[in-house]
């Protein structure tokens, strides 16, 4: 094939949802990329072009970040958490059953985003207020809930013993 | 009417989750853009750089001999038009002769990847004469302008104008008359899904398989047939999970046709994902609207006429244009009694992506203008809000002037509910300074009562499918786009049949399995589709009851159905369990197909005048709302700080999902009120991603108190109406209302930007000033 050469590849070992793993990255490959296409984890979606919507939002060594904006070699050594990890031994984690149970989303898209925005939220601030909720989801639209039972879902959510 | 079963646990709970949620919140759920995509090649689609012209020639040989490209399309391979409406089909899917907007397809390419799809796209040669453009209404209108489509004279796509009453007589008995003109800019779904199109070729069997976004999945169907000159029965369109819709989707998109040539012209499978860049130029939003209107009043505020004209900027296609401005003169009624009512109405085209439906489609702009008239008329006739509103309600069951049905009307009851949930009396004109309440109403039709694509069958068509392991497996073709239609499905099926829920499975969105649907658009889904679901379900019921009967040796008419089993009334035989009628059901007939199906009668599909049909349902939803505002008037910045809201819903069928619809239709309603607008700089969008395109965020989204108000339709399912758009329109006009409320200033125009209103606090400025200089002046 002609064109231009492929960009480099190095070798990149990282936490991915529990698991150490090894997989040779290109420089420029998003996070948000890696995780759909290498990893296989379609979760994690894609609403924008880039930083704009939170819907590819992951933790990073336990902090919510947006995987688009975030580029796969930058996560050597570190632990990344998707949606796809909550839900352990056969239970929804807290977040995934008030998120479910009180329509915290509706068509579903953004909900992994936000809820692993607000499982990183809850990580630090285990009784948010309100306010906590509006700042910290503050990067992740939603266009279908007008956010009020995703408040709701949150706040429930906190009540619930991790 | 079906009522409600007493005592089920459906009745007595808030509502269920949706029968998907797991799937949603755990992120198993796959979009289109999740599918399994071994081996698909990347499409991707090189767009008119200007905004209207003539194609002189268009090179696609280097795209097409570069390495990895394995299949290059152009308006060359197809010659079909394709569109929503029979009568203005005038878009092909790759521009052909002339382009009409920046942006708009004109090749595609699939590749073996992204870069070498991104290469191609550069080595495309365009060459194009261009021609005269224009961005606005009044500009295309011109009497020298150009014409965009030759047989549309003035650039105007269609002009409406209908009167009903002795619109004179009206005026001329009024305390007071007042106009105004009233401009909402144009804005965009912004479903958070991107655009998505997985098709597949196959040609060893010549069939095609469409997984893709649409709201309409029918119509898609058509349209790939049509433009692919395919045997219908060859192709297969199936939905995949749909991230949001709003009426982006309800029509055809130029991507999905391109994915499917693409694919055939590769002969396998392409995926093409557009960019929110892209999903912009798609569009197909609300239209910029500037209206006109002018009111009669009584005193007492009893409407007298009403005298409205529409302009509506398009863009460059018909799409759903005709609807549009049909359905935005048939709007002005059905909401208040209002004796006489004049309606002339324009769209025209422009030199923009093509707008189309969006959430309230075509009722919202003008109904924006009605309620801030009203409010300013009470206002000046020194008139609660509220009375005046009262003083116009309809009486059900009516007619409307031009001839819409109504047979159930809560909006007096929505208004009594806002009023005391907002300590109205008690609050209003009280407030700290700088803060306002204000108040509007709305209304939306339940489904189209006559669909667009006429073809003499039932509207909406279920069938339910019941085996040996005793699941109910309904099937529908009605597209669950998030809003929750495949769950409101299942709990008429269950109800209907006394069954738990957790015994229903919805298959939903198949060509090749499911009953043909006229999909997700005009609020249809709960009314037609929730109708066709119960009578499925009593098919289905009467043969079991048939088969309890026989085991039982009693009359069918003797036979309850309870609780999830069957027993013989006033007798003392052991009832028998749901499985073992279902196996007494089986025997000799084996697996039970029911179908269920309904259709609108002739006295709900509105008038005889010309466009008659748009408009006309069979229930309306209705709307009061209160929206609190505080406006800092040293930076213009308006917060909105609560908002309460009440729906007539008929019968909420799943409250939960009523609440979830009406608190997201509120809050877009308050996005296009305070920050959403396409803009467009000669034509080149200016508002492509949602950083530019003001989506409120979390941080500026005000609590929303839900009232649900039941009018029981009475041919409504279980007595319910559309919940999913009605509550979108009430929220501008109320929150210009509070606005006023607030500090004394008027607006004209949507949204109301911190920018818009320092214009207008300055403006006001100027005039006092301009006061205070004639009054010292001899």
């Amino acid at each position: 094939m002609q064109g231009e050469p492929s960009p480099r590849k190095r070798i990149v070992r990282m936490r991915l949802n529990g698991r150490w793993r090894e997989e040779a990255v290109a420089d420029n490959l998003l996070l948000v990329d890696f995780l759909r296409d290498a990893a296989g984890l379609t979760g994690t979606k894609t609403g924008c072009d880039g930083g704009e919507c939170g819907a590819c939002t992951v933790l990073i060594d336990g902090v919510a970040h947006p995987a688009c904006i975030t580029l796969a070699i930058r996560c050597e050594g570190r632990s990344i958490e998707t949606i796809e990890s909550l839900a352990t031994g056969g239970r929804l984690h807290r977040l995934q059953r008030a998120f479910h149970e009180r329509l915290g989303t509706q068509c579903g898209f953004c909900a992994p985003g936000m809820i692993m925005a607000a499982e990183g939220l809850l990580r630090r601030e285990p009784h948010p207020s309100d306010a906590d909720i509006r700042q910290a989801l503050s990067g992740n639209l939603c266009r279908c809930t007008g956010y009020v039972k995703i408040i709701e879902s949150v706040h429930a959510a906190a009540e619930e013993a991790p | 009417m079906t009522a409600p079963r007493k005592g089920s646990a459906i009745r007595e709970r808030r509502g269920v989750p949706l029968i998907d949620g797991v799937e949603k919140v755990t992120g198993r759920a796959r979009y289109t853009a999740d599918l399994e995509r071994t081996g698909a090649l990347v499409g991707r689609i090189f767009r008119s750089p200007v905004s209207h012209g003539e194609i002189l020639r268009l090179d696609v040989s280097k795209a097409s001999a570069l390495a990895g490209v394995v299949a290059v399309v152009t308006g060359a391979d197809c010659p079909h038009t394709y569109g929503v409406l029979p009568v203005a089909m005038n878009e092909y899917p790759l521009a052909r002769d002339k382009v009409r907007y920046i942006g708009e397809p004109v090749a595609a390419v699939a590749a073996i990847d992204a870069a070498t799809a991104a290469r191609a796209l550069e080595l495309i040669e365009l060459e194009v004469r261009e021609l005269p453009a224009y961005y606005t209404a009044k500009d295309a209108r011109a009497p020298d302008a150009a014409l965009l489509h030759a047989n549309k004279p003035g650039n105007v796509e269609r002009a409406v104008h209908h009167v009903f009453g002795d619109v004179a007589a009206g005026f001329a008995s009024a305390d007071l008359v007042r106009e105004a003109t009233i401009d909402c800019a144009e804005v965009n779904h912004a479903q958070m899904e991107l655009h998505a199109a997985l098709a597949e070729f196959d040609p060893l069997t010549g069939r095609l398989t469409m997984q893709s976004v649409s709201q309409v999945g029918y119509y898609l169907h058509l349209m790939l047939a049509r433009c692919l000159q395919m045997d219908e029965s060859n192709i297969r369109v199936i939905k995949p999970f749909i991230g949001g819709g709003f009426g982006a989707r309800v029509e055809v998109l130029n991507f999905e046709i391109a994915a499917a040539l693409l694919a055939r012209a590769a002969q396998g499978k392409v995926l093409v994902e557009l960019t929110r860049e892209e999903c912009f130029l798609t569009h197909r939003g609300r239209p910029q609207t500037t209206t006109h209107l002018k009111l009669g009043m009584k005193k007492d505020g009893r409407m007298t006429a009403c005298e409205c004209e529409v302009v509506q900027s398009g863009g460059a296609y018909a799409g759903y244009g005709i609807i549009t401005i049909l359905y935005a003169g048939a709007l002005l009624q059905g909401l208040y009694d209002i004796p006489a009512v004049k309606y002339d109405g324009y769209r025209a085209y422009t030199n923009l992506p093509p707008c189309g439906a969006m959430r309230g489609h075509g009722a919202i702009n003008v109904r924006h203008a009605f309620e801030v008239l009203v409010n300013r008329m009470a206002r000046e006739l020194q008139l609660d809000p509220f009375a005046v509103r009262r003083a116009n309600l309809l009486k059900a069951p009516t007619r409307t002037l031009n001839e819409l049905m109504i047979n159930s009307y809560g909006l007096g009851e929505c208004l009594d509910r806002v009023e005391r949930a907002s300590g109205w009396h008690e609050r209003r004109g009280k407030l700290p300074a700088g803060k306002g309440l204000g108040v509007a109403c709305s209304h939306y039709v339940s489904g189209a009562a006559k669909p667009i694509h006429w073809t003499g069958e039932p509207d909406a068509v279920i069938n339910v499918k019941l085996d040996w392991d005793g699941g109910v497996t309904v099937l529908t073709g009605a597209a669950d786009i998030g809003q929750g239609s495949s769950t409101m499905v299942a709990i008429a099926v269950a109800e209907t049949l006394h069954l738990p829920l957790e015994r229903v499975r919805v298959i939903a969105g198949d060509s090749a399995i499911t009953p043909k649907d006229n999909g997700a658009y005009s609020s249809r889904i709960t009314f037609q589709v929730g109708n066709a679901a119960i009578d499925a379900a009593n098919a289905l019921r009467t043969i079991l009851i048939e088969a309890a009967a026989h085991k039982l040796a009693a009359n069918p008419e003797d036979i309850e159905c309870a609780g999830g089993v069957f027993r013989v009334v006033r007798g003392d035989q052991a009832p028998l369990a749901f499985e073992q009628v279902v196996k007494a059901a089986l025997v000799d007939k084996g697996t039970i197909t029911t179908k269920g199906t309904f259709t609108c009668p002739p006295e709900a599909q509105g008038g005889k005048h010309k466009g008659g049909a748009v408009g006309s349902t069979m229930g309306f939803s209705y709307t009061a709302q209160v929206v609190e505002v505080s406006v800092d008037a040293s930076t213009g910045a308006v917060v909105v700080d609560k908002v309460w809201a009440a729906l007539d819903c008929g019968h909420a069928i799943n409250p939960l999902a009523v609440e979830g619809q009406i608190e997201g239709s509120a809050w877009m309603g308050m996005g296009q009120a305070l920050s959403e607008e396409t803009r467009y700089l000669n034509g080149l969008p200016a508002h492509a991603s949602l950083l530019e395109y003001r989506v409120p965020t979390m941080a500026e989204s005000p609590p929303i108190e839900v009232e649900i108000v039941e009018s029981h339709d009475p041919r409504g399912p279980f007595g319910a109406k559309e919940a999913g758009q009605g509550a979108l329109g009430a929220f501008a006009p109320a929150m210009v209302a509070a606005i006023a409320n607030a500090i004394g200033v008027d607006m004209d125009e949507l949204p109301v930007t911190p920018d818009r209103l320092m214009e207008a606090l300055v403006e006001r400025r100027r005039r006092a000033r301009l006061d205070q200089l004639r009054e010292a002046a001899p």
